[in-house]
């Protein structure tokens, strides 16, 4: 794992050497490993150790930006030459201000020197564990564990030096018989937070041994795990948490700053910092994370930006930069939503007929100024009744307006849970959101998965 | 760069490995983003490294580096060794894989104008050319355009003796205008949506795509869609754009295909199947008129190579004939379980990953009907065109999409527009009342550059040949 010096001795020269107006250095570094398991078997297992460089240069308001991760120093040159060579032939983009300057960055920890431990033994032996407890119950399961090193420093040329290092490891795992399966995930900074026991406890309490229903769609009650309620948050921060949907008037937030639009029991925050979820002290642009509320007590609040929609408002960045050039928007990566009163089972207790969803599948947005989306449930699907679960029911797709289903939450559990998807198709950076298990009136459901 | 991959076959040799492969690859994009007359993104990627897998103590090990030296090989042989070390205490039924005949190949995409010849200034003025056309439309609020240039160079060489060499170049191009109006927000893009299309061919494609000359009728139709009352929800004939209806291949038939998916090894991820591998040669999955392949040679598909990840020539295979279900997606591994050999589909996204189970261009074959005789055909219904959302459950069995723009008909021709369409199905029911496809003239390659799959998780490129069809008794406007 490179050291702070090393990493930023190395970005610094960089942008000591670049001809640009602005330069902005990025190093991206991954150790990493992943195990499969499938059949109750491991079936694949790998290890990835990678390291990149992301360059912006700015000549005048032309940016353009190179990546590599080819680290010769004339490799690196050629880089910055060609980062150049592009910004030359680059329209200049007025609304562009000026990179973050630098800023105090917090002292937190995100590395635990015990991720050494995760060697390929131990995480077999651990997998190991797991499916024995599985099959102990009859039932098969599979899942990925994964751990990784990775290191972030940026240097740009008005200062900004901020360097970290991360430590992460996350186990989602699936228990199935023939009848039915069950979910369960974990993510964290530090291997010994994770009990293998409890997590195979989890997926197994899931398991049924009756046949599920078909159940018709409609309007029902629904209780939602954290996981399911962690993928309606993600789409919420995608979608319009951010300040370039609201300055393009995509957001459903857009000119309704200061309205309630869902329940005042629902508060929704992004919050780098915040030791109770996976922690990020500053941004991809160096900028130290603020805490930023979307909805407090059901109010549209605010939203975060990066240093180039601040620019656009005159307001500084709030620490939400992603990787240059980011076209999407600061889209934030640590959220969170207050925890409320109840416990879960009280809140099972309080449904007179409906579902509780352990996680959804495959959602999608259909229509974005609504917050639309659709999806499947998947990997414990129960019907309630008269305030048990009573039996297991085949799985739904769901077609809802989140703001709608956020409107009519009636209950949220105390207890909230740290849940995240890994890594999802690019670097690795694992990040997740911290939330509780929900109790939604009427929620959805427009289809039922049947042959 | 041989010496190097000689030197590490042997070492394995050496250690007395089974089987080990090597691949180092070269990958180098250049992406252009233009939003709103701004070049918001110009990018050049570079990435360079290799990966070793090795069969070992009856599984798997696979580590990579970025690092492309002697000693770093060496090292992280000795990593895959060690994981496949520890994998064997965990390790399921024993691995069949069967050996292949080794083979010396180059293959290289034929093109005319290699995209990384083409100034980028060239490629900037084609897109604000078209975007500034988008923007003429007051109602078109956030005009978008891209373009796109990607090129792996990679060698694969095996312990078997294998030693292959590909160059593989795509690009691809689109535009999209937003169109807003209070809380309306409507989008159209040619000519496709999420980027546009994508092939494996030169500049000469992104020519003949002529951008600037399709966007006044983007923005027109995006600005249409404002006013436009919405889809009616009710069961209806649908007929589908061979775009949307690549889309439609792909997650309902190209997924669930997939051998390893449906022997599981996907079910913590992406999910499994609704298909089992004795229902090759028995399940009617379609209506007589579908007719499916599996076609990695199709010239400029997406998904068109020379090998496979694992050294196998690329295929033309039947996967639905005449709706029978006829073959699956197979590697070395898996296609035992049908008594066949691999018809060479594993592909790795880079160096850092493991070859996996991908869609080569899953093509839906043409049919007879021209496009206005289906419609003419047809009594009430509605046809409907890019997609806009997708979504399936973890077997593929219940699908929804929305598409961005569809169009009402009654009494045998097309009527007034519909905003917000969505129809939903579940697979098998969908593809049983398929009753006309329409023929050669409209069939057309379409390029899914995003096509996720595994952990850590991979990026295909793969292609779908379509041509519109028609479908009864769907269920249509499947909003609240």
């Amino acid at each position: 794992m490179i050291k702070q010096g090393s990493a930023v001795h190395l970005l610094k020269k960089l942008v000591q050497e670049s001809p640009a107006d602005q330069t902005e250095a990025i190093l991206l570094t991954e150790d990493s490993s992943l195990t499969r398991f499938a059949g109750s078997a491991v079936h694949q297992h790998v290890a990835e150790r990678n390291q990149t460089v992301v360059l912006r240069v700015i000549l005048g308001k032309k940016i353009a930006v190179v990546t590599t991760n080819l680290f010769q120093p004339s490799s690196v040159r050629r880089s910055l030459q060609k980062a150049i060579s592009l910004a030359k032939v680059q329209q200049p983009n007025d609304e562009f201000i000026s990179l973050p300057g630098p800023r105090s960055i917090p002292e937190i920890g995100t590395f635990s020197k015990n991720i050494g431990r995760l060697t390929p033994h131990q995480k077999v032996s651990m997998i190991k564990s797991l499916l024995r407890r599985a099959k102990e119950k009859g039932c098969k399961a599979s899942g990925a564990f994964s751990n990784g090193e990775v290191v972030l420093a940026v240097v740009n040329s008005l200062g900004v030096e901020a360097y970290q290092k991360f430590s992460d490891l996350f186990l989602h795992l699936i228990v199935e018989n023939e009848k039915s399966s069950g979910y369960a995930s974990f993510v964290a900074r530090d291997p010994d937070q994770l009990d293998v026991d409890a997590l195979a406890q989890e997926a197994i309490g899931k398991i049924s041994k009756a046949e599920p229903i078909q159940i018709e769609p409609g309007e029902y009650e629904v209780i939602l795990e954290p996981y399911a309620v962690n993928e309606l948050l993600s789409f919420l921060g995608y979608l319009g948490f951010h300040a370039l949907a609201v300055q393009e008037g995509r957001s459903f937030f857009s000119n309704r700053f200061g309205e309630k639009m869902v329940d005042e029991k629902v508060t929704i925050y992004d919050d780098g910092l915040d030791p109770e979820g996976l922690q990020v002290p500053f941004d991809f642009e160096g900028v130290p994370k603020k805490r930023v509320t979307f909805f407090e007590r059901g109010v549209a609040k605010e939203v975060t930006y990066d240093s180039f929609t601040a620019g656009r408002e005159g307001k500084n960045s709030t620490g939400h930069g992603l990787i240059a050039p980011n076209t999407s928007g600061p889209i934030p990566i640590n959220l969170l939503m207050k925890g409320g009163e109840s416990s879960l089972e009280e809140m099972i207790q309080s449904v007179r007929r409906g579902i509780y969803v352990t996680r959804f599948h495959y959602t999608n947005v259909v229509e974005p100024m609504k917050a639309v989306i659709t999806g499947m449930t998947r990997d414990g699907t129960f019907l309630i009744e008269g305030g048990e679960m009573t039996r297991p029911i085949k799985n739904l797709r769901f077609t809802e307006s989140i703001l709608k289903a956020l409107s009519q939450v009636s209950a949220i559990s105390k207890n909230r849970k740290n849940c995240s998807e890994g890594t999802v198709y690019s670097r690795r950076f694992v990040t997740g959101a911290v939330v509780p298990a929900v109790k939604i009136d009427e929620f959805n459901f427009s289809g039922v998965s049947s042959l | 760069m041989k010496k190097l991959i000689e030197n590490i076959l042997g070492v394995a040799k050496l250690k007395k490995v089974p089987y080990a492969d090597i691949r180092i690859v070269r990958r180098q994009n250049e992406e252009i983003e233009v939003k709103n007359g701004k070049v918001e993104a110009l990018i050049h990627d570079e990435d360079f490294g290799f990966g070793i897998r090795v069969l070992f103590q009856g599984t798997w090990g696979f580590a990579c580096s970025s690092k492309v030296t002697r000693k770093e090989m060496e090292a992280v042989l000795g990593r895959a060794l060690k994981i496949a070390k520890a994998s064997s205490k965990a390790k399921g039924k024993e691995i069949l894989f069967p050996s292949a005949s080794p083979v010396t190949d180059r293959y290289r995409t034929p093109i005319s104008i290699d995209p990384f010849d083409v100034a980028p200034e060239t490629k900037i003025g084609l897109l604000l050319k078209a975007d500034e056309i988008l923007r003429r439309n007051k109602q078109v609020k956030i005009s978008e355009t891209f373009l796109g240039s990607y090129k792996t160079e990679k060698t694969f060489a095996s312990t078997e003796g294998s030693y292959i060499e590909q160059e593989i170049v795509e690009c691809g191009a689109g535009i999209a205008a937003t169109a807003i109006e209070g809380n309306e927000v409507q989008v159209r893009s040619y000519p496709n949506s999420f980027r546009g299309n994508f092939a494996t061919r030169g500049y000469e494609w992104i020519e003949r795509l002529a951008l600037a000359d399709r966007a006044e009728r983007v923005a027109e139709e995006a600005s249409q869609l404002l006013k436009a009352k919405p889809c009616p929800s009710k069961t209806t004939t649908l007929i589908l754009d061979s775009s949307q209806l690549a889309l439609q291949v792909h997650e309902s038939v190209g997924h669930p295909i997939e051998l390893d998916r449906i022997l599981g090894t996907e079910a913590s991820y992406a999910g499994t199947s609704f298909l089992e591998p004795g229902m090759a040669g028995h399940f009617k999955y379609g209506s007589e008129w579908v007719n499916i392949v599996a076609d990695a040679t199709y010239p400029g598909g997406l998904g068109t190579f020379g090998y496979d990840d694992e050294g196998i020539k690329a295929q033309r295979v039947p996967i639905l004939s005449h709706g029978m279900l006829v073959n699956l997606l197979t590697s070395r591994e898996t296609a035992h379980h049908l008594g066949r050999e691999s018809n060479g589909t594993m592909r790795a996204d880079g160096w850092n990953r493991i070859p996996l189970i991908r869609m080569t261009n899953i093509n839906l074959e043409p049919g007879e009907w021209t496009l206005d005789q289906m419609i003419a055909d047809t009594e009430e219904g509605l046809f409907l065109t890019t997609n806009r959302s997708w979504s399936i459950d973890d077997k593929r069995i219940n699908f929804q999409f929305g598409t961005e723009i569809g169009w009402e008909i009654k009494n045998g021709k097309l009527g007034e527009i519909v905003k917000n369409p969505t129809y939903t199905g579940i697979t098998p029911k969908f593809w049983n009342s398929c009753d006309a496809i329409a023929n050669r003239d409209h069939w057309q390659m379409w390029g899914t550059p995003n096509c996720g799959k595994g952990e850590p998780g991979q990026v295909a490129h793969v292609g779908h040949g379509a041509a519109p069809a028609r479908f009864r008794n769907v269920q249509v406007g499947v909003m609240k």
